[in-house]
């Protein structure tokens, strides 16, 4: 929505109040809205295309003054995008063409139809749902932040302003002083969400006793986490709720410059941000004298190359400063002694968006949220081999179990659940025996894995966990910065142990080996980067020593992923001689031919597992084989038994 | 002043030493690989961790760059220590085996065997040269490039440094490539010969006396080597 009302310096909250009514009073409530979600995973699946569509059918409608388009940030439920949701009744329309662009206009927004055939189905029960809020996946979260990226487009400053926007902000210069902001933020019970939960008032106050006179804030937009997308999400989608808190912890600790540190990776984040910091720059909520308070806040934007290990504070700052991201000694922590020496606030962005909320409702209110020790609602990136994959909200101490089978719809194509992996890659695999924890801080440490920055990779029967903590140290390996000779080294070897035991060559011993190399990488690393490292090493082995086992007393991989562990063997029995899989099969290592039975060579077979999937399931004649090996096969020129109905439904 | 103690023991450090400096100090004997008196503390071989704090808080960190702090606890040789101690020695011994340096630690932690694939990396990363040639020679010639696997120590770009002088400071700093064992045993096993009562080299460089002593300063073997010994 172009931003009708003319850009001013706001320069108290009397300012904010009328532009504010102004901007309310352009806009007519009554005209239908249709919302496009379009930050960079709905782009992956063709938003822009659809928005163009969309844009293009009300131009040729002449449908302008009708119904009016909002392009906005991701809203969630990445399954189902591209999606609309059409305000103001919610309706939800998913997986859209631009074909479908025209019908939606016409039908659906102008005659109020609701189109079923792009309606939402449940995939376990088949059931449509029309409204947004119907849908289990958001009907069982509480999106406190998520939900206004479906309310505002994040180029636009006054839809920010519109929803209440920097209303936080203009309460706290008027009302509070900064000691009382600390306070506040300390009795909300908020948490740090980049992963380690340390206390975000605490961590405040410590920077602003801190003696300097100059200090600075950091939001840690450093997100490198396999599978997780939250914090760019919340930087497309609403930029200006990470400034606005920004700007609100910079008042209360005393600083007068801010960071945000971002990878480019993130282009949209960045250039979303980039796009806000100049609005409000503009309208006179950063720069000199914000809305007459006296305070001075400015924010600029770093963009770091993407090292996962930038998302740790000391490494982050030495990025800022323009030296290799290598953490060093703590103490003296950042808040005594970070960016140029100086005191320095790093929080990730999911903190400083629930800033504004907290200032808003108060600490009363938030505090309410969640459980004893973890305050508020967290997003997870909830992905793998779900139903509904998306960025989920919910409050501290949800279940597993609720996040994977309420709000997740379980586990695709039907198949069991096996363990979820939380906290990114230097997080542990959670297994089914522990659906029922609640997922808090303390009770994920405790199972061995982190809260880390919310990652959460659910892994079905089909899921080898050797082969998952190879590729979690794999990661690791290469993006550790090479300073600890445990971390570097210690992770390499764990890895060559590791891929030993995938490929068969496993020995008495290596589990005990990987154990002792856990504890040390954890217990001697300098950085959370080496301290968690292990984690998905030690967290398979406790819950899954089994598997381990198998791989080296056996030489066999039970969920049949390791590919030197497992051959495919076609039963002459079965075989019709259909040529299907000696068709397909890449390299040729299939012979048969017309009424013979085929027969695999092994020495040539890649176990790419084609034949297995292309054999009609009715035959079934290829059959995965681990821990054993292939039957001799029988002689080439073998004529395949012809099977009446009744022997090939036996 | 501040006061903490080491090992049990009531001991006082000036404002601003690490808790290694403290130590040494009083003769507190932690072996040290990256460490070096004329360089700045880099912390990265991680040999010199202590144990700090009590009970369910106490945590291992790298004593040459943790400052020493008013009332701080410090274990320097707990069973937690020594353990990891023995198995950063076990790792780095697997990386570079024929370091000189590195088998004389092993020995001194009596590192038994590696279990690890044996490699012959020429490099160990401990970042000595990359300080010496930066805080003493003032050229900043070279640096850590890339990270995890793929981490290595170059010029920029790998071109031909223009500020490097050719002083020589980082080989002479070097434990990897200065002092390369190349003693009785074959390569990749611990061999501890230079800290065996014994000298070893004596049996196969009959003309020449082995001075090494406990240090092994002299690398007299590796300067001198019999041509003979090579061929077969």
């Amino acid at each position: 929505m172009p931003d009708k009302v003319k850009a001013e310096r706001i320069r108290n909250s009397k300012d904010l109040e009328e532009v504010r009514a102004r901007i309310l009073q352009s806009r007519s409530s009554k005209i239908p809205c249709i919302v496009i979600p379009s930050g960079t995973c709905c782009q992956a699946r063709g938003s822009s295309e659809v928005a163009c569509a969309f844009q293009r059918e009300i131009e040729k409608h002449a449908l302008g003054d009708k119904v009016a388009v909002r392009v906005t940030g991701c809203g969630g439920f990445c399954q189902t995008e591209p999606n609309v949701v059409i305000y103001p009744e919610e309706i939800y329309y998913q997986k859209l063409s631009p074909d479908d662009a025209e019908e939606v206009i016409l039908e659906a927004v102008l005659r109020g139809r609701v189109i079923d055939r792009l309606l939402y189905a449940d995939p376990n029960t088949g059931e449509r749902f029309t409204h947004l809020n119907d849908i289990p996946f958001f009907k069982k979260q509480r999106r406190l932040l998520l939900a206004n990226n479906l309310r505002v487009d994040p180029t636009s400053i006054h839809d920010y302003l519109a929803i209440n926007g920097y209303n936080a902000l203009s309460k706290v210069l008027q009302e509070k002083t900064p000691d009382e902001v600390i306070n506040e933020i300390k009795q909300s019970g908020l948490r740090g969400r980049g992963g380690a939960g340390f206390t975000t008032g605490g961590k405040w106050e410590l920077c602003r006793k801190a003696r300097g006179d100059v200090k600075y804030v950091i939001c840690n937009a450093d997100e490198g986490d396999p599978g997780a997308y939250m914090d760019r999400s919340l930087l497309e989608g609403n930029p200006h709720s990470v400034i606005e808190g920004m700007i609100i912890g910079g008042y209360a600790i005393g600083a007068s410059e801010g960071f945000i540190y971002v990878r480019d990776e993130y282009p949209l984040a960045v250039r979303h941000c980039r796009l806000a910091i100049e609005k409000a720059r503009e309208y006179g909520f950063l720069g000199n004298d914000i809305l007459g308070s006296g305070f001075s806040f400015d924010i600029k934007i770093s963009m770091g190359a993407g090292a996962f290990v930038c998302g740790e504070e000391t490494a982050l700052i030495a990025s800022i400063q323009g030296e290799r991201g290598t953490p060093r000694q703590r103490p003296p922590f950042p808040a005594e002694r970070g960016l140029w020496g100086k005191p320095t606030n790093i929080n990730n962005v999911e903190t400083w968006a629930n800033v504004p909320l907290i200032m808003t409702k108060g600490a009363g209110w938030y505090s309410k949220i969640g459980i004893k020790k973890s305050k508020g609602t967290k997003i997870f990136s909830l992905v793998g081999k779900i139903n509904n994959t998306g960025l989920v909200e919910v409050p501290l101490g949800t279940t597993l179990r609720e996040i994977v089978y309420d709000i997740g719809g379980g586990i695709a194509n039907g198949k069991k659940f096996k363990a979820v992996q939380t906290g990114g890659p230097s997080g542990g695999c959670i297994p089914s025996s522990l659906l029922d924890l609640p997922i808090d801080y303390e009770s994920l440490a405790q199972a061995g894995s982190i809260m880390g920055s919310g990652g959460m990779i659910v892994m079905d029967e089909d899921t080898c966990m050797i082969d998952i903590a190879r590729y979690y140290t794999a990661f690791l390996s290469d993006e550790s910065c090479g300073k600890c000779l445990s971390c570097r080294k210690g992770t390499q070897r764990m890895y060559e142990i590791l891929t030993d035991i995938s490929e068969g060559k496993g020995e008495e011993g290596d589990i005990e080996l990987l154990e002792e190399l856990a504890l040390v990488i954890k217990d001697t690393s300098l950085c959370g980067l080496g301290q968690t490292a292990p984690n998905p090493v030690i967290s398979t082995i406790r819950y899954f020593q089994d598997e381990y086992e198998a791989h080296i007393k056996e030489k066999r991989c039970p969920s049949g992923v390791c590919k030197e562990l497992i051959s495919y063997y076609i039963k002459p029995e079965k075989c019709q001689a259909c040529l299907i899989c000696l068709r397909n099969c890449p390299v040729q290592a299939i012979t048969g031919g017309k009424g013979l039975v085929h027969i695999i060579d092994q020495n040539k077979c890649t176990k790419c597992g084609t034949c297995l999937e292309v054999c009609p399931p009715r035959f079934g004649a290829v059959a995965k084989l681990s821990g054993k090996k292939a039957p001799e096969p029988v002689l080439q020129g073998t004529e395949v038994i012809r099977s009446r109905k009744t022997d090939v439904n036996a | 002043m501040l006061t903490l103690r080491i090992n049990g023991l009531d001991v006082r450090a000036e404002e601003g030493w690490s808790i290694l400096e403290t130590a040494r100090f009083y003769g507190i004997d932690i072996p040290t690989f990256c460490y070096h008196d004329g360089l700045s503390a880099w912390g990265g071989c991680r040999l010199c961790v202590v144990e700090i704090g009590e009970g369910e808080s106490a945590k291992l960190v790298s004593s040459c760059t943790y400052p020493a702090t008013e009332g701080l606890v410090v274990r320097t040789h707990s069973m937690r220590v020594i353990a990891a101690r023995k198995l950063l020695v076990e790792l780095l011994l697997s990386s570079c085996p024929s370091s000189k340096t590195i088998q004389d630690l092993a020995a001194r932690l009596n590192v038994q065997k590696v279990r690890f694939k044996v490699e012959h990396e020429d490099c160990v990363y401990c970042g000595l040269c990359v300080r010496i040639c930066a805080e003493q020679m003032g050229a900043k010639a070279i640096g850590f490039v890339n990270r995890g696997g793929k981490i290595k120590i170059t010029t920029p770009f790998d071109h031909k440094s223009e500020v490097c002088r050719h002083c020589g400071a980082c080989m002479y700093v070097c434990p990897a490539c200065q002092l390369r064992c190349q003693g009785a045993e074959p390569p990749g096993v611990v061999c501890g010969s230079c800290l065996s009562p014994e000298p070893t080299c004596l049996e196969f460089y009959p003309d020449l006396m082995c001075y090494m002593g406990a240090e092994g300063n002299c690398g007299t073997c590796i300067r001198e080597k019999p041509k003979r010994k090579l061929r077969s």
